[in-house]
């Protein structure tokens, strides 16, 4: 086992290499430059033009990206051009925000998603399967933002009933030890601002965690039709084990692994679903920043931020990995 | 089974029920105003951007200040002045008594120590991404690091006694007085610049960065409100300093400003009571702002020039006569009519009406696709005439709320007129700008200007006083009056001489004005007294907050 994560571990050397170069062309593939983003709309050309000239803007890409490679290795991610501070101060202000974000959805799409799934599996065919189809057909087919927008048209602008800006009421003052509100909240013992931070958070992750929980709900859905019907589940029913616990100790468990695996990689895409659900409810994390750094051609940010959510994707994969073997016995790594 | 699914249901339920109740509000006497972004720092000498202004306004005065909702100026920290004979000397009287937000005294010697401060900047002090203002206003620093920079405008402070203070200048210059009005020249705490690391700073790859504490921890100013907390993404949150000394006293007890980065997204929150106002307002959500019996519209007066470049540098836009053939080409009325919801007036020059030196006077260019064609033909070209045209994507600006549609209208009107156009865009920033600025972007090009202090120099000066490779042009009798303009601190004097500048400038068409805007705030009603500032640079110590 030990070995097995080191050689992951490993792998992450050429993997990350290989997204800097990504990243880095990608980036500057786009028109325009930092500078005029810099200097705004009052630059003059030649005032472009010195910047360009005195921070090699002007030199050849492999310089540009060799001296890139240099500051990265120094732990520098760069200084972004739009808000003035370093990359890896804005990450660890805004990841945060981010991780409760994708938590929260993915703890909707999960706790919503099995059950959905599980119903639908067990009345094969009836009115509810139909029902879980149509349901996961929907939440599959709109996008994120749309499903965004309308939710905080209804629930936020029409009923009032839920905020649909921000992480927190801001007129509440309240200590952030750790930058993760609930856990601040729970740890401080301020329940009232725990139960603001939880409304903050209901609609931005029933918006992200709506494609997840169509997967995972499929998926579950998939994966307990195909358990039901093996031979000790039939030989479990036989020995005339209440259905609860057929369910419980032998169809949910072995349908476990394959849900696992939809869980572990939904994490990408609630990381990447950030992007347009924080722009729409102006939430201040990771997603939203990016999304102002293409913008803004904020060369840093894109480059910082894009291989900090990358190293950490392979890392959440990595966890995955491992959490395979606890669910599942079979499974040994060497 | 079913007994856990319908618990499942009954908890989330329970959650929502729990969680749902009446959304967030404000407190009495707490404004939440929806801006478009953070601030960049708050140190307001060394930013530029409205969004910082925004809060430095509040926290800061200045020696002079703007008349509320004009761009004259008054007094402020500054009770009078003088100016010598030969409009070197400013002598400044200061109000007594008044203090900073760290008890220390508000007096000559702070007066000349944010001066000298700036005057001595050194380093990444001196990039354009620090002190753009001051650079702007000033032109350069008492040991210049860049040839780019100018022989300073600033020679020295002298304080007498405790509330005299005497400023005196390398050489006369108009903007001068009314550029003190801006937030970049306002009073800060010369202890707590110094105790929090308020000249330390840092250029990282072109980026200029205060590596003290005071930008962003101790910003302190004379104010009527004080510096309490930002958080990034989230809020900056001001209080009332309750040992303000002036006129200018605040009514709220606390402030809070929140980014909110689209339009939708600041008019939702005012919709569902996030926050109390939000500027930059999108002219189409006025109708649903004002069809919302609880929110109302306020005006920001017109303080911006929208235009179409005409660049001379490329034939035939060299010739005076095909300048003109597209100032008459142009249906301006059409396009203020339809596109900007009556919210613009028609514009016959490159400065806003009631601006010192606009001139009402000026040669006027009436929609005339005959007089146009005829000019053309006198140029001696053969019809139609082929140019290309710019206009930018992915934007909106408050002079230019669709540019799409202004220049649409504008290509079929020009048609009309003996062009032919060929079409061509490009997102906002930073291609667009780029291209404009660098004077790529066609014969001609859809771009405006919103004012920053009450200065003509700010509007004409910027455009036309130096070579621009945007307009491509030079015109010594342009240039030498705006260098006297500059240069001349008789108010009468001034007037007259940007009269004949404006003249000048609408003979030789350099582009064609088309548009003033009024840009809009939606808010509350119960927000009462709120003045919106020509240069956006509005104040938060009137307004008060009404009943629900």
């Amino acid at each position: 086992m030990l070995r097995y994560v080191v050689r992951r571990l490993l792998l992450l050397v050429p993997i990350l290499f290989g997204l800097s170069v990504l990243v880095f062309f990608w980036v500057r593939a786009l028109p325009g430059s930092p500078a005029e983003s810099l200097l705004g709309e009052r630059a003059t050309p030649e005032l472009v033009q010195a910047y360009k000239e005195r921070y090699g803007l002007n030199d050849p890409i492999y310089k540009q990206y060799w001296s890139q490679v240099k500051s990265w290795s120094k732990g520098d991610l760069g200084t972004s051009v739009a808000t003035h501070r370093p990359v890896w101060e804005e990450i660890k202000d805004r990841f945060p925000a981010t991780i409760e974000l994708a938590t929260a959805a993915l703890i909707f799409a999960v706790g919503l998603g099995i059950p959905i799934g599980f119903i639908a599996a067990k009345r094969y065919g009836g009115p509810v399967d139909h029902a879980s189809l149509f349901v996961s057909l929907i939440g599959i087919s709109v996008p994120v933002f749309v499903l965004g927008i309308i939710l905080k048209y209804l629930f936020s602008v029409r009923l009032g009933w839920l905020p649909g800006t921000g992480r927190i009421d801001v007129t509440i003052t309240a200590e952030h030890p750790t930058g993760f509100y609930v856990v601040d909240a729970i740890i401080t013992g301020d329940w009232a601002t725990l139960k603001d931070v939880l409304k903050h958070l209901v609609l931005p992750a029933i918006a992200l965690g709506s494609i997840p929980l169509a997967i995972v709900a499929r998926i579950t859905r998939a994966a307990v039709l195909d358990v039901q019907n093996e031979d000790y589940v039939r030989t479990a029913r036989a020995k005339g084990l209440p259905p609860f616990i057929v369910d419980r100790r032998h169809v949910l468990r072995n349908a476990a692994l394959p849900i696992s695996t939809i869980i572990g990689l939904q994490v990408g895409l609630l990381l990447s679903g950030a992007v347009l659900t924080e722009t729409v409810f102006s939430y201040p994390g990771m997603g939203r920043w990016l999304a102002e750094a293409i913008f803004n051609r904020d060369y840093s940010v894109l480059q910082g931020g894009i291989l900090f959510v990358a190293f950490v994707f392979v890392f959440v994969n990595l966890a995955v990995d491992l959490v395979y073997a606890l669910i599942n016995p079979r499974i040994r790594y060497s | 089974m079913r007994g856990i699914a319908v618990k499942i249901a009954l908890l989330l339920a329970a959650c929502l029920v729990t969680l749902g109740v009446a959304g967030s509000g404000s407190g009495r006497g707490t404004l939440v105003f929806g801006g478009s972004a953070d601030p960049t720092y708050l140190d307001p000498a060394l930013v530029s951007d409205g969004e910082s202004f925004r809060v430095t306004e509040q926290i800061y005065e200045g020696l002079v200040q703007l008349v509320p909702g004009k761009t004259t100026i008054k007094p402020e920290l500054a009770r009078s002045w003088k100016i010598s004979k030969d409009g070197k000397t400013y002598t400044f009287f200061l109000r007594r008594g008044v203090k900073f937000h760290d008890g220390t005294p508000f007096n000559a010697a702070a007066v000349c120590a944010n001066f000298n401060r700036w005057f001595n900047f050194k380093g990444p002090f001196q990039d354009a991404s620090a002190t753009f203002y001051y650079q702007s206003i000033f032109t350069g620093f008492r040991r210049n690091e860049s040839k780019d920079l100018g022989k300073p405008l600033y020679r020295s402070c002298r304080a007498r006694g405790a509330a005299t203070a005497i400023i005196r200048l390398t050489r006369t210059n108009g903007p001068f007085l009314p550029s003190l009005s801006l937030s970049a020249f306002a009073m800060q705490s010369p202890t707590a610049m110094r105790r929090y690391g308020a000249n330390q700073g840092e250029l990282r790859s072109g980026v200029f960065r205060p590596t003290g504490s005071y930008a962003f921890e101790h910003p302190t100013g004379t104010g009527p409100f004080r510096f309490v907390s930002w958080k990034v993404g989230e809020k900056v949150e001001l209080a009332e300093y309750k040992g303000y000394k002036g006129d200018n006293k605040a009514k709220l007890a606390r402030v809070i400003i929140r980014p909110i980065s689209t339009a939708t997204g600041r008019l939702q929150a005012l919709q569902a009571g996030e926050v109390n106002a939000y500027d930059l307002a999108d002219p189409a959500h006025l109708s649903t702002i004002r069809s919302n019996s609880s929110l109302k519209v306020i005006n920001r007066p017109s303080f911006n020039v929208a235009y179409v470049t005409i660049n001379a540098a490329k034939p035939p836009m060299d010739k005076l006569n095909v300048r003109k053939a597209v100032a008459y080409g142009l249906d301006r009325n059409r396009v203020v009519q339809s596109f900007y919801a009556g919210r613009a007036v028609v514009a016959h020059e490159f400065m806003p009406p009631g601006l010192l030196g606009y001139n009402p006077r000026v040669t006027k260019y009436p929609f005339n696709p005959e007089r146009a064609k005829s000019l053309l033909r006198a140029a001696g070209l053969t019809l139609p005439v082929e140019i290309d045209f710019w206009y930018p994507t992915n934007i909106s600006r408050p002079y230019m709320p669709n540019p799409k549609l202004n220049f649409e209208a504008f290509a079929a009107s020009l048609e009309q007129s003996g062009f032919k156009v060929n079409a061509h865009s490009a997102p906002w920033r930073p291609d667009y700008v780029a291209k404009v600025n660098e004077g790529s972007a066609g014969h001609l090009n859809l771009i405006g200007w919103s004012g920053d202090y009450g200065d003509p120099d700010n509007f004409v000066g910027t455009f036309f006083q130096d070579y621009n490779p945007q307009f491509g042009f030079r015109n010594a009798r342009i240039t030498r009056l705006l260098n006297q303009g500059e240069a001349e601190f008789n108010l009468k004097k001034r007037a007259a001489i940007y009269r004949a500048v404006n003249r000048e400038i609408m003979n030789f068409v350099p582009g064609v004005p088309y548009a003033h805007t009024r840009p809009a705030l939606g808010m509350q009603k119960r927000v009462q007294n709120y003045i919106a500032s020509p240069t956006g640079s509005d104040r938060f110590f009137p307004v008060s907050l009404g009943g629900q």
